[in-house]
């Protein structure tokens, strides 16, 4: 109910928050709000739609929700425990699964109790098998080795009835006994065969033993607690007792006894919900032949139940009380909402005839509140309470309404407890008018000009004032019933082109709202910032249904120079995700290529350079130089030609380095060529030296 | 008196240059041979520091190749000129052959060097 009522609150506020993309003029960054999901972990929605269930309130599947439900359903890393809370919430929601898709989680929970060595993995999966079971009757969920798995639960069992959650912790609980019994009635029921009966004969006396260590409080209620405090583990009385008696009760259903045994009154309806309170009408439904407890025990634990959060006093315990909820707290005068108001007993069963009535409204500003007796009329197609119209004089805004139930056969007084009178809060909203909207620009004390503004439409008017000018801001709001409205919102925005932004709030007279901006006094307060100004005003109230955001234009100013000393104004907020746009383009400053000559000039030196190798040759030539002493004689031909062979080799590599290879593979040849080459060296230089001796000798000889 | 001085200083510079074309025809052709191969390797050498002058000094590199192959195959050339001359008492026992073949393997080594140098410091 509560929840309702936050979500749309929240819904509203994030409706007068938004922005309108095409209106923002300056490229400024602007925080968006977003819904928060409520219902995203599973095991909430679960509790949240159950809640929703047992009051009455018509919800629709959420597409998130389901979403996630067939996300971790087939998801292939969701473990036991996650497949069965999407299972639980799909039972509720009814999303859209397979056939196929529901037999592959069977089989993985199958396997997975084949594995499992952990209580609550046993639980998981056992819970998941049956609920596939409910929502798909043609998966096969039965289990072949029930024997087995029911051997292994219960080796978790201690002797003084608790249970331990794994075989390596030595921690035991009452909360995980209740968990056991409710996984082995699982187990019991999807058995392919039947279990063996001493099993079950063990199991039953588990249940007796955890009975004795039950405690009572002083009011007569019975529970069971946990001995030690361990912040996981520990779940509290009420979680763990509530516990044991689903299990007990899961157990009893197994056993095919379908008792028609009902605490006191045929109007508890035993639908086998997972609820604490719905419990409890399982337990009453309990078999008497096949567990051996204490009618006292039972009763006081229906008392601890029963007793939790319901008005009236502990007389009362003994009756069902009667609860009485409004699906829709916000009505609203557009739509000319009807109140409707539904009764119904804790566990969500219809309640015998009765009638409501509206007895007080009391208004949020006020003390006082206006004394009615308006019966409700009573519709028997949706067993719901409704008033055809709100009572004169209620307007928008944030009331409480008080009801009061009177039963009409007043026997069944002491069966039900009717709690008195049940205030609700309600919203009444409505759209609110705007009137006489008009914006004036004012030198000293007459006016300059005057624009009449269209609220809460569009408006697009352009001012230019100075520093020694006014602004004047002034609308009209009333409510539905004509009467003045202060809506929790008004505010005005003068937004300057860099983004700094000046926030002021609007006073009212009664209905009358103005604003006087005096900008001689403002100066300094911009900043001394001149420029062109986005004028925005806001309106906006949790009961308003036209809650506005509007831009009204844009203003000139002209103010005058900043001082020496002035205020800085604050750096505006650069949105984070700038950084992941494109960068500055970087420009690399290349080196500047040296300036060569022109080609020709170029060539034209190589042939300068050639000139004095020209002029070597004709001065060889001009000297006589002989060639003549080449040896024609066959050996040392030979060795001439290769010595000469050789350094023309040599000068052919250095061409072909100069054009083409590298040091290294020059060098490598150069090696090669000169081991080759050295040793015709040595030869030629001797053999020219014998032979120049020889030639000298001769000439000796001869002259002589 | 400024006159005769100059005719005087003309008179013997024409004098001097006489003297020193006489003797040098004198020397033996292989070593005028020598003589030839130094000058047109310094003149080689003159004309790149002209080419450099006129157009700047890029590349630094190339233009040190050039220049230093010619200076030192004329340097080469030169200890050529002094191992081969018979007038010179200290390398009587080195025959011109051996010399020559020295040169030519010094030769061969700058040259080396000198084409890689172009291409950067070392490569």
């Amino acid at each position: 109910m509560s929840s309702t009522r936050f979500l749309t609150t929240i819904g509203k506020f994030v409706h007068f928050q938004g922005y309108e993309d095409d209106e923002i003029r300056f490229n400024c960054p602007t925080v968006t709000i977003n819904i928060i999901h409520l219902l995203r972990l599973l095991e909430e929605a679960y509790e949240a739609l159950r809640t929703f269930e047992v009051l009455g309130i018509e919800k629709k599947p959420e597409d998130a929700t389901c979403k996630s439900v067939v996300d971790t359903l087939s998801s292939a890393s969701s473990n036991s425990k996650d497949l069965y809370h999407a299972l639980r919430v799909n039972g509720l929601l009814k999303c859209k699964t397979s056939t196929a898709a529901l037999e592959g989680i069977a089989s993985r929970l199958k396997d997975g109790l084949k594995h499992a060595t952990l209580l609550l993995d046993y639980y998981h999966s056992v819970g998941g098998l049956l609920l596939i079971k409910d929502q798909s009757p043609e998966v096969d969920v039965l289990l072949g080795n029930a024997d087995g798995i029911v051997h292994s639960i219960k080796a978790l069992s201690q002797s003084d009835g608790r249970w331990r959650y794994s075989s390596n912790n030595p921690d035991s609980s009452t909360y995980a006994a209740g968990i056991a019994f409710e996984t082995i009635s699982g187990v019991v029921s999807l058995a392919a065969s039947a279990i063996d009966e001493n099993l079950i004969g063990t199991l039953k006396k588990d249940i007796v033993k955890l009975f004795d260590s039950i405690e009572k409080y002083d009011d007569g209620a019975y529970y069971f607690d946990d001995k030690h405090i361990d912040a996981s583990g520990h779940q509290g009385p009420l979680s763990a007792t509530s516990a044991v008696v689903r299990g007990l009760s899961a157990f009893a259903a197994t056993s095919g006894n379908d008792g028609a045994y009902y605490f006191d009154d045929k109007h508890i309806d035993a639908s086998g919900h997972q609820g604490p309170l719905s419990a409890t009408s399982a337990v009453v439904r309990g078999q008497k032949p096949l567990l051996e407890i204490p009618e006292d025990k039972i009763l006081g634990l229906a008392r601890l139940f029963l007793g939790i959060g319901i008005p009236g006093n502990s007389k009362d315990l003994a009756s069902v009380p009667l609860i009485l909820s409004v699906p829709a707290t916000v009505l609203s005068l557009t739509s000319k909402d009807k109140l409707k108001v539904r009764v119904s007993t804790v566990l969500g069963s219809s309640a015998p005839p009765l009638s409501v009535k509206l007895m007080q409204i009391f208004s949020s500003g006020s003390k006082d509140a206006s004394v009615l007796k308006q019966e409700l009329h009573f519709d028997p197609k949706e067993a719901i309470y409704t008033m055809e119209a709100l009572p004169e004089g209620v307007d928008i805004g944030d009331y409480v309404f008080a009801f009061e139930i009177v039963l009409s056969d007043l026997e069944l007084k002491s069966k039900y407890a009717t709690g008195g009178r049940t205030k609700v809060p309600v919203f009444v909203t409505g759209v609110v008018k705007v009137d006489n909207a008009k914006v004036t620009l004012l030198e000293g004390d007459s006016v300059e000009s005057e624009k009449k503004l269209d609220l809460p439409g569009k408006n697009d008017v352009a001012l230019s004032a100075n520093h020694l000018q006014k602004l004047h801001l002034s609308f009209l709001l009333t409510t539905p019933l004509g009467k003045p409205f202060k809506p929790h919102q008004v505010f005005l925005k003068l937004r300057h082109e860099t983004c700094v932004e000046h926030i002021f709030v609007v006073e009212n007279t009664g209905k009358q709202f103005k604003i006087a901006l005096d900008f001689l006094g403002l100066v300094e307060k911009f900043f001394y910032l001149s420029g062109q100004y986005d004028i925005e005003l806001t309106v906006g109230d949790a009961v308003m249904e036209n809650s506005f955001l509007q831009p009204l234009g844009s203003i000139e100013l002209d103010l005058p120079k900043a001082p020496e000393k002035a205020t800085q104004p604050p750096p505006q907020a650069v949105s984070p995700y700038l950084r992941f746009g494109p960068k500055a383009e970087i420009n690399h400053i290349f080196r500047v290529p040296e300036k060569r000559p022109p080609q020709e000039v170029s060539y034209a030196f190589l042939g300068l350079v050639l000139v004095p190798l020209l002029t070597f040759l004709v001065g060889l030539l001009r000297l006589g130089a002989n060639f003549k002493n080449f040896p024609t004689s066959a050996v040392p031909a030979t060795f001439a030609i290769l010595f000469h062979g050789g350094i023309a080799a040599v000068l052919l590599l250095y061409v072909l380095f100069w054009l083409k290879l590298d040091l290294f593979t020059t060098l490598k040849t150069l090696g090669l060529l000169g081991i080759f080459f050295v040793p015709e060296f040595i030869f030629w230089s001797e053999r020219e030296r014998t032979l120049s001796h020889l030639a000298s000798t001769a000439a000796k000889l001869k002259s002589a | 008196m400024v006159k005769p001085t100059a005719a005087t200083t003309k008179d013997d510079a024409q004098a001097l240059f006489k003297s020193l074309r006489s003797a040098y025809s004198a020397t033996p052709t292989n070593l005028k041979i020598i003589d030839l191969y130094v000058a047109f390797a310094v003149f080689t050498a003159v004309i790149q520091v002209g080419y450099l002058a006129i157009v700047g000094s890029f590349p630094f590199n190339s233009f040190l190749s050039g220049v230093l192959s010619c200076v030192g195959t004329a340097v080469l050339a030169v200890c050529l000129r002094i191992q081969v001359n018979k007038e010179n008492k200290e390398f009587k026992d080195l025959p011109p052959e051996r010399a020559f073949a020295d040169f030519v393997l010094c030769n061969l080594v700058l040259h080396l060097i000198m084409t890689s140098l172009p291409a950067g410091w070392p490569r």
